[in-house]
């Protein structure tokens, strides 16, 4: 009774995720993205898939485990580098990926968020990411209308969670979580410490709980570092 | 000998002013860092969401959670803020960033840049770019003058896929300097040790030389 936002289990949690759905994926690279919740769709088998994700993970990590297993029917993302199989898939016309302006997927989720159907942006114009969009001028710019996304269920990851659904995001593992979870029909949240009702300091909220659905405390976090750079030590 | 990737690098850390906040592409645009003028406060801003963004870590203190728009491991300067992605990008789009530096595949005489993909051959993504150059009042290409088979990169009109149109007003390549302006390129400056002529030979675009 009551709000019943906590899940045991990522089982619990994706439960009514079906074949042909619309998922968003939170992350950017292997950073802050829902590990526990892609490990679960492996084991679900869910098919014809379309992700709405900044990017597709590595071969062996991230949305590459869904792509190896052949679940993705279409990928919209804004960069898809680093992985071959998704190229391969790609390239032999297997996957259906359609490729927007980074700041244009950020926005489209925020609109879904805001209750705003469209968002005017710059980019893209006089480019082919405009074909078959309205164009709109204002002050002598141009401007493309951009749809607000439409999706399913969205899955996110967070640092810490309370049982109101309630999120803190962790430095830039931040990215596009916070407007993910804005835009989901129902907003899954994994998190790495659910904590105690009053633990978070309301003026520290990054994303007030009303927008979250269901939360669960993840396990095994592997957190993989996709490019490892350091300095020597002088 | 013409400028190398360090050498573009330090003569685009030149255009950099004090008291501005600055994106940073992928490739030679990361190495602009480590040229900016000491004493001069450069806030540079990284769009998976970090303004104040450091140095890489000291081995052993790298953290995952916190990487820059190229996914490496990257450290926070004092002051620093994270924000999420739709903030970066309305921030971007809202001018509040002074200036982009990016790279590019093609660049043509008025100012289009092509960057993200090669038909049949790769395909990427554009990333953030296409919001960067939109927007920005103020960008900077740096190249290499000519792709590898020898061919310009500096062109009448892009070939590739465009990433943004009339957005370019500087490049740096190996060869030298070159506003954008007008429907073509003015050379500013030569690189060390590089002629008119090579220049005027590797340049397909409207060359203005004076």
């Amino acid at each position: 009774m009551g709000f019943n936002k906590v899940r045991a289990s990522a089982a619990e949690a994706c439960e009514g995720i079906t074949s042909g759905m619309t998922l968003m994926v939170g992350g950017f690279g292997l950073c802050g993205i829902p590990e526990n919740c892609i490990t679960e769709l492996v084991k679900m088998g869910v098919k014809d898939l379309t992700c709405i994700s900044n990017n597709a993970g590595v071969d062996d990590f991230g949305l590459g485990f869904l792509l190896q297993k052949k679940q993705v029917k279409k990928m919209i993302s804004s960069y898809v580098g680093e992985n071959a199989e998704f190229e391969r898939q790609m390239l032999s016309g297997e996957l259906e990926v359609e490729l927007i302006p980074q700041g244009t997927l950020a926005t489209r989720c925020m609109a879904a968020g805001y209750g705003m159907p469209v968002v005017y942006t710059p980019a893209g114009v006089g480019t082919e990411v405009a074909e078959g969009k309205e164009v709109r001028e204002f002050k002598g710019k141009k401007y493309l209308m951009e749809e607000a996304f439409d999706a399913d269920f969205a899955l996110v990851k967070a640092w810490k969670g309370d049982a109101m659904g309630n999120l803190v995001f962790r430095s830039t593992a931040r990215n596009f979580n916070p407007m993910m979870a804005m835009a989901g029909k129902i907003t899954i949240v994994e998190v790495e410490e659910l904590v105690p009702l009053g633990a978070l300091d309301p003026d520290h909220i990054h994303t007030p709980g009303i927008y979250v659905h269901r939360i669960f405390q993840g396990v095994n976090y592997e957190k993989r570092i996709e490019q490892r750079t350091v300095r020597q030590r002088i | 000998m013409a400028w190398d990737k360090i050498g573009i690098a330090k003569r685009i850390a030149q255009e950099v002013q004090d008291g501005t906040y600055v994106n940073l592409g992928i490739g030679i645009p990361t190495l602009v860092a480590n040229y900016i003028p000491e004493g001069m406060e450069v806030e540079l801003q990284s769009e998976n969401g970090i303004l104040g963004m450091g140095p890489f870590p000291f081995e052993g203190e790298e953290d995952a959670d916190l990487i820059n728009a190229g996914k490496q491991t990257v450290t926070l300067r004092e002051g620093s803020s994270i924000f999420d992605s739709a903030m970066s990008f309305g921030m971007i789009r809202a001018q509040k960033v002074d200036l982009t530096i990016l790279g590019a595949m093609e660049v043509s005489e008025n100012g289009d840049i092509s960057n993200w993909k090669v038909p049949g051959k790769m395909v990427k993504g554009m990333g953030g770019a296409m919001d960067l150059v939109a927007s920005a009042k103020n960008i900077i290409v740096a190249m290499q003058h000519c792709d590898k088979a020898g061919n310009s990169k500096l062109l009448p009109q892009c070939s590739l896929p465009l990433t943004g149109i009339h957005c370019i007003k500087k490049v740096v390549t190996d060869l030298g300097v070159f506003d954008i302006r007008d429907g073509a390129f003015h050379l500013v400056e030569l690189a060390p040790d590089v002629t008119l002529e090579e220049v005027i030979a590797k340049t397909a675009g409207k060359l203005l030389t004076q």
